[in-house]
Formats: structure tokens, C-alpha cells, sequence
């Protein structure tokens, strides 16, 4: 295909960035960040945004922006493909384990993501990780699908 | 009023296909029945568990339609535990006199696919594949190696002295014996947890008749007495399974909430206890959990697992028919199970996993998703 069809076809599967879900983070956006629900009663933040308070029950809550940075609390590798309701493009065949910890953000919430690094050599609690947001999948219609992961700082 | 133990009834464990998990469910309710010489027609009512064979309440079918009143209890790996404290209650208010508890259940292989929906997350967290139950397992104990210097070999022994005790369990799935090398080397599943440190979704059946305890000579000259049954839910700020995120303080789990409360319900403490059974869905579970229901300090049980205390003769019995690791997890059976072994054990009845020293009192723990825990402690 002459070259500005093919970069025409890639301007339209790039336009097509879809978040995974709505409401997760702030998409499209500029600079995109994951979205909390702070409850006003008694200030503590939840991931992702809740209508009430988990620990006072309180019911006035507000939606804010999580920091970018982060320490790794815990993490895994998940060695084995998930069976459904797990959704990516992959095969058996394909299939590349990965990094699932939580990423423990400032005056936040510690939130559960997939990491970038998938080597458990190279993965160590309490390292210093940014969230980012990726291309997670490719839906039939050539909407790529957006996720958050955290990635260890270089 | 109190609440005895009358009688027990168990399917073995493991992969029976030539029954359905229904029928697996029937089988261990008619040896209940039988062991407690009563008729299912006497039975006054009956709380039971199943998670993939069927509703529990279809075992009228089997046994027989008195007409009593049977409810279907769900409460993930904590069924069990949650069946017997309902039927518990059901006593101790007065209402009834006799009660049948019972659960079954028939796994396909391979790990549990959980929904989010049903728990009230979003479809993501499925979709990017963090609705794992063995992924909360691998970070709980990755998180306690790192801040109480647990080693991996210790954890292995866990895997290793539960297969030592399925080993002398005729109802248990795995009767072989697994050196700490296999287990380590095995296939890693979840850092850092390897597959012979997980237990698997299984089948099998178990159901207990309990009475009130002014009854208990009527039915069994060896009645064992519930001194203690509670369940707990989770609060803020406890770490547990499918949780897209967690506060930043955080406080005990359902298990030490659940734990403190049996104790007290009980006038007991844990160095009282001649027996334990405590949820190991895979082996870091046994060994946080041990800490949880405070038999010891965090951090203490590298050497108590290293020196073997938690083996059938040591100082602590951990798991004395195996556990989950070698039994594998029916949902709807696996805490009754826990309840069962100790009914041998204060009976004296186990046979080659029996405590030695005349066992007196003794103890359960389930945890389940999304973040419960139920424990009894038994009295003979």
C-alpha cells in the first residue's frame, strides 16, 4: 500500500486509544493520571472512585488525581495464563508472564497494577515505580485498549 | 445452651468420577447419620455449602423430603466454617434440638475463575488478569518473607510435612510423600510460590450432626463440644484478596478479629490448644496464619517450621490429615473437613495422624474470599 495510506490506517488506529475503563484515569488527557474518590468526612482515598467511604461510610466524596510516583509494597509474577475473564491478545502460545504488585502512592492509596518488569531478579519491594499508561490490547475493531502499569523508575 | 458434635460422616477427598459432587455430599451425610445412630427423619434442620455441584439443599433429594428447613450457606472458602456457626446458633437459641451441617463439592481442575462482577468490581480487573486468587496468596507472603525473614525452604516444609500427613490419611487426595527439593523446583506459579506449594480445587463431602449438649450421651458416648465458633468479615484497612487497592494504615485481618473472639468465646488461649487446623490454600497461608490466630510471634515460625513443631508429634500439630495442600479444596466441604480431622483427633480416633498425649482441645481456621475468616474450638 502507498506509504500515506499506511500512515493514514496508522493515524486511525492511534486516534482509536480507548481506556479500559471509564473513570479509572484521566483519558485523554495530557497528562493522564489514575482517578480516587476522597471521602470528605474523613479524608481517606479510594481506588478506583467510590460513590461512599469504605471506612466511615460516608457518602460525600470528591475525585482527585493519584500521584505519578510510587514504592512497590508487594508484588508477583504471574507465570500461567489466566483463564477468563482475563482479556488480552494472547495465545497459550504467546503468552509472556508478568508483574502484578502494588504500587504504594503518597497521601494516596496503594494500588494493585501490572508492572512493566516481569523478571522477579530485577523486581524488589520497596523500589521506586511510575505509573504509565499503555496499549494493553487490540479490540477487533482497531480500538487499542489503554491500561495503567507501573514501571521501575531507570 | 451448648452445642456437641454427635457425629460425622466424610466422602474422601481428591477426584471420585464416578460420583457427582451431590451424591458425594449423600455419602458423607448417611455415615454421619449412622455414626450418630440417628435418622435423617429426626434431623430438624441442616445449613449447607456448594460451591460447582449443584445447591446443597438438593441433598434431600438423596437422603429424603422431611419437610425441615435447609439453607444454602455461600461464603467462599469460609463456607464450612459458616454453615457450622449458623447451625450453632440454630442450637444455642433453643430453636432446635438436632441439626444436620453438611458440604460437598466437585472443582474442574485447574485454578478457581472468579467473576469481579459478583464482588463488585469492574470488569477490568479481570480482563488485565489480577483477578487471581493465587496472586493475593504470592504477594501476602512475599510482603511477610521481606519484613519477617521467612526463607524459601521454609516454606517448602510446609508443602512437604502436608504431604508426610496425607501420606497416613486414607481420605486424603495426595498420599505421596514430596522431598522440599521437588517442591522448590517445581513449576513456579506466582512468586514465590511454586505449584506443589498450592492446593488444588478438588471433590469430596463432609457433614457433622450436632445436638444440643444435654442431648450428646442420647446419640454418642465421645460427644466433643463447641466451645467457641465466630466469624468475621474484614475491616478497613486489611489486606485481602481482590482488592484493586488498600489503605494506606493497615489494621488486622478477619483472621486475628475472628481468633481473639473464638479465644474469648471459648476462656481458652492459644497455648491451650492440642491441635490446629488452619487454612493453608497454599503454604504461606499456613504460616502467616499461624501467627494470625496467635500461635506464635511473626517471624517465629522459620524455626518452629525448621525444627518441626508443626509436625504431628511436635510441640504445635499443624494440619494433621493434610490440610487443603493435600487434600485439595472441595469450597463447600473444606472447613467442615478441618472440623471433622479434629473430631477424630479429641476422639482418638485418627489413627496414623493422631496426636499423641490424649488431644483436648482443638481448633479450626478458614479463610475465604473476599476477606472472611471462621474458626471453632473443640472440646472433648
Amino acid at each position: 500500500m502507498p506509504w500515506s495510506a499506511e500512515a493514514k490506517k496508522r493515524d486511525e488506529i492511534m486516534s482509536n486509544q480507548v481506556p479500559i475503563a471509564e473513570g479509572l484515569f484521566s483519558w485523554p488527557a495530557v497528562k493522564p493520571a489514575l482517578l480516587a474518590s476522597r471521602c470528605k468526612q474523613c479524608g481517606v482515598a479510594a481506588f478506583p472512585v467510590a460513590s461512599s467511604c469504605m471506612a466511615c461510610s460516608g457518602q460525600d466524596v470528591e475525585i482527585e488525581e493519584l500521584p505519578s510516583r510510587g514504592t512497590l509494597w508487594t508484588w508477583t509474577v504471574q507465570q500461567f495464563m489466566p483463564k477468563k475473564p482475563y482479556r488480552s491478545d494472547e495465545t497459550p502460545e504467546t503468552f509472556v508472564p508478568y508483574g502484578v504488585g502494588y504500587l504504594e502512592l503518597p497521601g494516596g492509596v496503594r494500588v494493585e497494577g501490572r508492572l512493566t518488569e516481569n523478571d522477579p531478579q530485577k523486581l524488589q519491594i520497596g523500589m521506586v515505580m511510575d505509573v504509565v499508561f499503555e496499549p494493553y490490547r487490540i479490540e477487533d475493531n482497531g480500538d487499542e485498549v489503554i491500561n495503567f502499569f507501573f514501571r521501575p523508575v531507570q | 445452651m451448648d452445642v456437641a458434635i454427635v457425629g460425622i460422616g466424610i466422602h474422601p477427598f481428591g477426584r471420585t468420577p464416578a460420583r457427582s459432587g451431590l451424591q458425594q455430599g449423600a455419602y458423607a451425610a448417611r455415615l454421619a447419620l449412622q455414626d450418630a445412630g440417628v435418622e435423617w427423619r429426626d434431623i430438624q434442620f441442616a445449613f449447607g455449602g456448594s460451591a460447582s455441584a449443584g445447591s446443597a439443599d438438593a441433598l434431600v433429594n438423596e437422603l429424603g423430603l422431611t419437610g425441615i428447613p435447609f439453607i444454602n450457606v455461600a461464603n467462599g472458602c469460609a463456607t464450612g466454617g459458616s454453615s457450622l456457626i449458623s447451625a450453632y446458633n440454630a442450637i444455642k437459641s433453643g430453636e432446635y434440638d438436632v441439626g444436620m451441617v453438611t458440604g460437598f463439592d466437585k472443582h474442574d481442575r485447574g485454578a478457581f475463575n472468579a467473576d469481579p462482577k459478583e464482588l463488585g468490581i469492574g470488569e477490568w480487573y479481570g480482563e488485565v488478569g489480577m483477578m487471581m486468587t493465587t496472586q493475593f496468596f504470592a504477594m501476602k507472603i512475599q510482603k511477610y518473607m521481606h519484613d519477617h525473614a521467612i526463607s524459601h525452604n521454609t516454606l517448602a516444609k510446609v508443602s512437604e510435612k502436608a504431604f508426610i500427613n496425607g501420606s497416613k490419611n486414607p481420605n486424603a487426595w495426595r498420599t505421596e510423600p514430596i522431598s522440599v527439593d521437588e517442591i522448590i523446583n517445581s513449576t513456579m506459579v506466582n512468586n514465590p510460590l511454586t505449584k506443589f506449594m498450592f492446593c488444588s480445587p478438588a471433590e469430596g463431602g463432609v457433614a457433622l450432626i450436632l445436638c444440643r449438649a444435654d442431648h450428646a450421651k442420647r446419640y454418642t458416648d465421645t460427644p466433643v463440644y463447641l466451645k467457641g465458633a465466630t466469624m468475621k468479615s474484614r475491616r478497613f484497612g486489611s489486606f485481602e484478596v481482590f482488592a484493586p487497592s488498600q489503605a494506606l494504615q493497615q489494621v488486622d485481618g478477619p483472621t486475628v478479629d475472628a481468633s481473639k473472639a473464638a479465644f474469648e468465646m471459648a476462656g481458652v488461649g492459644p497455648k491451650d490448644m492440642d491441635v490446629m487446623q488452619l487454612q493453608d490454600t497454599e503454604v504461606g497461608a499456613e504460616i502467616m496464619h499461624m501467627a494470625e490466630n496467635g500461635f506464635c510471634e511473626d517471624g517465629e515460625q522459620e524455626a518452629l517450621i525448621q525444627q518441626g513443631a508443626t509436625h504431628i508429634g511436635g510441640s504445635m500439630p499443624v494440619n494433621t490429615d493434610g490440610g487443603c495442600l493435600a487434600n485439595g479444596e472441595p469450597i463447600g466441604a473444606s472447613g467442615l473437613r478441618q472440623v471433622y480431622e479434629n473430631v477424630l483427633q479429641l476422639r482418638g480416633q485418627a489413627g496414623d495422624h493422631q496426636v499423641p498425649d490424649d488431644p483436648k482441645l482443638a481448633y479450626t481456621h478458614v479463610y475465604g474470599a473476599p476477606g472472611i475468616s471462621a474458626i471453632t474450638i473443640l472440646q472433648r
